[in-house]
């Protein structure tokens, strides 16, 4: 009786507590909704977009912005809108494959160099310290040309390049972390490392985590688009944001209004990930709360 | 004394850039290992020919144990030797030696750009934070930040070379043939490619300054009478002039990355166009040179900061 108690007083709480970081914080909201309507979009892309992105309308080669398509169309005829909906499905997956791809390589490495310590944490370190010494598209573009040309090796490759940053971001976490008095209790009690690295080690690194990730995406998108752009990422005739810029600088000379939305939706999507990952770093932060 | 322990802290810094250097070529060389099947047969392309596979087994020694192969493509790399173009057959290094003034041109003018417009921007900003400027200039360094810096180069083809038609769209000259046209052909890529460094620069340059500017030895000085001016010029940048080396050794890094994608729309014939037709037309030989090249100048110059800024900074020891 007590727990419903509880769980009824918990809630609107909850909800007020949201509502009040959401006035506080306007440019993070705004940010949470411009995202969460991108994802939507991007999720009902086959519903809501008014064309196939693959159908040519040869009537339309370079059309300009009219009431049958809002966008204008490109050198095939194809739909700008429909191209720039299913465009930014791809691009949504492309950035949040390579930042699980870095979660999914980054946190383990960070977790074992911190807890271990010793030799095992010197040589993860100089691993990491290399892989942070190659500029980052760079050293992405090589992984692709081995692992081959396309979107998902592409992303693999960008994950690849992330991971050094978000190992080296929970390393230092694990550092402080190890040496608290829950863990020494949790090992007192016989808990083996890789339970006390799950249970006690890893929800205390994750809040850095989960800002550094937001901020990667926005690294991530961008990459995105430089591979699609340079013809390593996304390959024809399918859409992504980079591809679209890349189809659209060819034909700028004719129609440089082409060029607009595909990077305007780069820009707005990269400065939204950024505003997030900024307002949970003040969020999570109570050091930042008096600014 | 003092000389003596600045020598021995530059040499502590050499030593420990000796495994940065030789884990980065194990990861330039490692790369051949990601490459799916026989790596031999995909390299070589369809259709190739026996003689072609074998002739690509025998460049990077493929029959022989990883260490080996490993150990004799470093010992050729450190004498210069990076192999050749399995396309155009052209050695890298001359590749290399052909494209990478280009990207530097590029690259050291975006950055004279990134200082030249982030400093002063930064120092506003730091000046009077919470002002109108203030949020001027990050709002400006937010967008510098998430602006593609291809979408940019674009923007500015389309308005000063086709609209405006006062520098060239596209190509670029060697600097040592014509040096004014060397320089015309880069300032448009060097300012698409500023962007996200100004933004750095005034961002860094920003939270160090209004830091030191809130501390108890400043506000000694208000009390003390001085002009906040004189507090600005000599107390403030005096101390943060050293961050600024740091941010430009990453800056740096972050530049010779993006510009790949800016000569891409510039058509400019540097080292990012090197990497990106390798990449395409898997001239493995070509990519590992360019990534090799690049993590070189990279490691040099960080350590390079590393040395300058312990005998600036005398709190370094």
């Amino acid at each position: 009786m007590t727990d419903t108690a509880l769980a009824i007083e918990a809630r609107p709480s909850r909800v007020s507590k949201f509502g009040k970081w959401f006035r506080s914080d306007l440019r993070g909201a705004i940010s949470l909704i411009f995202l969460s309507i991108l994802v939507v979009m991007s999720a009902l892309a086959p519903w809501i977009s008014p064309y196939s992105p693959l159908a040519q309308d040869f009537d339309a080669t370079l059309a300009p912005m009219s009431a049958a398509h809002w966008l204008g169309a490109d050198d095939l005829g194809r739909d700008t809108l429909s191209r720039l909906i299913y465009g930014g499905t791809a691009s949504l997956y492309a950035s949040f494959l390579a930042v699980f791809v870095a979660i999914l390589i980054g946190v383990p490495v960070g977790l074992v160099a911190g807890y271990l310590g010793g030799w095992v944490d010197e040589i993860i370190s100089r691993i990491i310290d290399s892989f942070l010494s190659f500029p980052a598209i760079v050293l992405a573009i090589a992984v692709t040309g081995a692992l081959g040309i396309g979107l998902t090796n592409g992303m693999i490759s960008v994950g690849i390049v992330f991971a050094p940053q978000l190992a080296r971001l929970v390393r230092a976490r694990t550092l402080v972390v190890r040496h608290e008095l829950y863990v020494d209790s949790a090992r007192c009690f016989g808990a083996s490392t890789s339970r006390i690295l799950w249970r006690h080690v890893l929800p205390n690194t994750i809040q850095p985590v989960i800002v550094q990730v937001t901020l990667l995406l926005a690294g991530a998108l961008l990459a995105e688009a430089s591979l699609s752009f340079l013809g390593l990422g996304i390959q024809p005739p399918n859409a992504s944001w980079g591809a679209m810029l890349a189809r659209a600088y060819q034909n700028m000379e004719i129609s440089p209004e082409q060029m607009y939305p595909p990077g305007l939706a780069i820009l707005f999507t990269a400065l939204a990930f950024n505003a997030l990952g900024e307002s949970m770093r003040v969020a999570l932060d109570p050091t930042m709360k008096r600014r | 004394m003092f000389q003596s322990r600045k020598s021995s802290i530059i040499v502590r810094r050499l030593l420990q850039a000796i495994p940065v250097i030789v884990l980065s070529t194990f990861i330039v060389f490692g790369l051949l290992k990601l490459v799916p099947g026989d790596v031999a047969v995909t390299l070589a392309g369809d259709n190739a020919s026996d003689a072609r596979i074998a002739e690509i087994r025998h460049i990077y020694g493929l029959d022989r144990p990883f260490l080996v192969q490993y150990g004799s493509w470093l010992w050729k790399a450190v004498h210069g030797d990076l192999s050749s173009s399995l396309v155009s057959s052209e050695s890298v290094l001359s590749s290399i030696e052909r494209c990478l003034p280009h990207t530097m041109l590029i690259v050291v003018l975006a950055m004279l750009l990134a200082l030249a417009i982030g400093i002063p921007l930064g120092i506003a900003a730091a000046s009077r934070p919470g002002s109108w400027t203030d949020s001027f200039v990050m709002t400006i360094a937010s967008l510098g930040v998430a602006i593609p810096n291809f979408w940019l180069g674009m923007l500015l083809v389309a308005f000063f070379s086709l609209d405006l038609n006062w520098l060239p769209a596209t190509g670029a000259t060697p600097i040592s043939e014509d040096f004014w046209d060397a320089i015309r052909h880069a300032i448009l890529p060097a300012c698409a490619l500023a962007a996200g460094g100004v933004a750095e620069v005034a961002r860094q340059l920003r939270s160090s300054l209004v830091e030191i500017l809130s501390s108890q030895q400043v506000r000694t000085l208000h009390a003390k009478g001085l002009r906040p001016s004189s507090i600005l010029w000599r107390h403030g940048l005096k101390n943060v002039s050293v961050n600024l080396l740091t941010v430009i050794s990453l800056l740096f890094n972050r530049m010779l990355a993006a510009t790949v994608v800016v000569e891409a729309v510039f058509a400019i014939p540097g080292m990012g166009n090197l990497i990106v037709n390798g990449a395409i037309h898997r001239d493995f030989p070509v990519v590992q040179g360019v990534v090799f090249s690049m993590v070189l100048i990279v490691v040099t110059l960080n350590l390079l900061t590393d040395v300058l800024y312990s005998i600036l900074d005398p709190r370094i020891s």
